[in-house]
């Protein structure tokens, strides 16, 4: 058999089918329809998107902060806490009277 | 007044996403056209131009002016066709038992004499159909493009991306993995 003229002959009958053309009805409604819900999708992705960049951005803050406060010398432990010496003015009569009335 | 295609595109690139709606509207029968000589379900059809569609809305940024949409809009939907192919590639290899009667009337016509079988008739029509669902998915690209639309290497270059040696050399390969296809049609039915 002559494979050749059987490839031309079964190429030209595929040459011979015109493409069928037709459109779904109201198919372009169908594809803005899509587009509409992706860029309503798209505008939540975004949002997502955003706050967690948020979220991160207050994680990393807070791990900031911890670390700042856990390094940082305790300020008492050099005597001048405002509260300890606000309070040994007050008291400070207190303790003088009963420095005196000591026998 | 009816806008122009330039004028609908800016529209589109400047946040009127309503003004895609004539284009679609314009230039969907001839993208149904190129995706049914790919598939043949009307589901996957209508998957495809619908895909073609939301690549290009996604993509107009990158159209540019120079050449017509239509171009840039086939350039896409052929793509988009060649990766359907390849996503669905499976059943491409088996028998050749399921040829119809007509088919198989068909071919008993040629062999008896070639020129007593025509081109027109439905069954060879529907040999075709099955022998390009055979076909590597580059093979049957390339055989539509080339063989059956009738285009040049150039324009197939451009259509698929392509490099011009690569698509002479997909389209020798095409020509081979066909012309084994149709010997083992005939060698299955009549060796």
């Amino acid at each position: 058999m002559k494979l050749a003229e059987l490839q031309k002959k079964l190429t030209t009958a595929a040459r011979l089918q015109k493409p069928d053309d037709r459109v779904p009805y109201v198919f372009e409604k169908r594809i803005m329809a899509l587009i509409a819900e992706r860029a309503a999708a798209s505008g939540r992705v975004l949002w997502a998107r955003g706050l967690w960049r948020a979220a991160v951005s207050c994680v990393v803050v807070a791990v900031v902060c911890g670390t700042v406060a856990l390094f940082t010398p305790d300020a008492r432990d050099g005597g001048n806490d405002l509260s300890q010496d606000f309070e040994n003015t007050l008291l400070a009569s207190v303790d003088q009277d009963d420095s005196t009335a000591l026998p | 007044m009816e806008r122009t295609e330039a004028e609908l595109i800016k529209a589109v690139l400047a946040g009127d996403a309503a003004s895609f709606e004539p284009l679609v509207k314009k230039y969907s029968p001839r993208v149904f056209a190129t995706a049914r000589r790919y598939a043949r379900r009307e589901s996957e059809i209508e998957d495809i131009v619908q895909e073609v569609w939301l690549k290009a809305f996604d993509k107009l940024k990158s159209f540019r002016s120079e050449a017509p949409f239509e171009h840039w809009l086939m350039r896409m939907a052929v793509r988009t066709c060649y990766d359907f192919l390849r996503g669905h590639q499976r059943n491409r290899i088996s028998s050749f038992s399921e040829i119809s009667e007509p088919e198989d009337d068909w071919l008993e016509r040629f062999v008896a004499d070639p020129g007593s079988a025509p081109e027109d008739a439905d069954a060879a029509k529907l040999l075709i159909d099955r022998v390009m669902e055979k076909l590597s998915p580059e093979a049957r690209l390339v055989i539509q493009l080339l063989e059956i639309e009738d285009r040049s290497v150039k324009e197939i270059a451009q259509l698929t991306g392509w490099s011009v040696p690569l698509v002479k050399v997909r389209a020798f390969r095409a020509r081979g993995e066909m012309r084994k296809i149709l010997t083992r049609i005939t060698k299955e039915k009549y060796l």
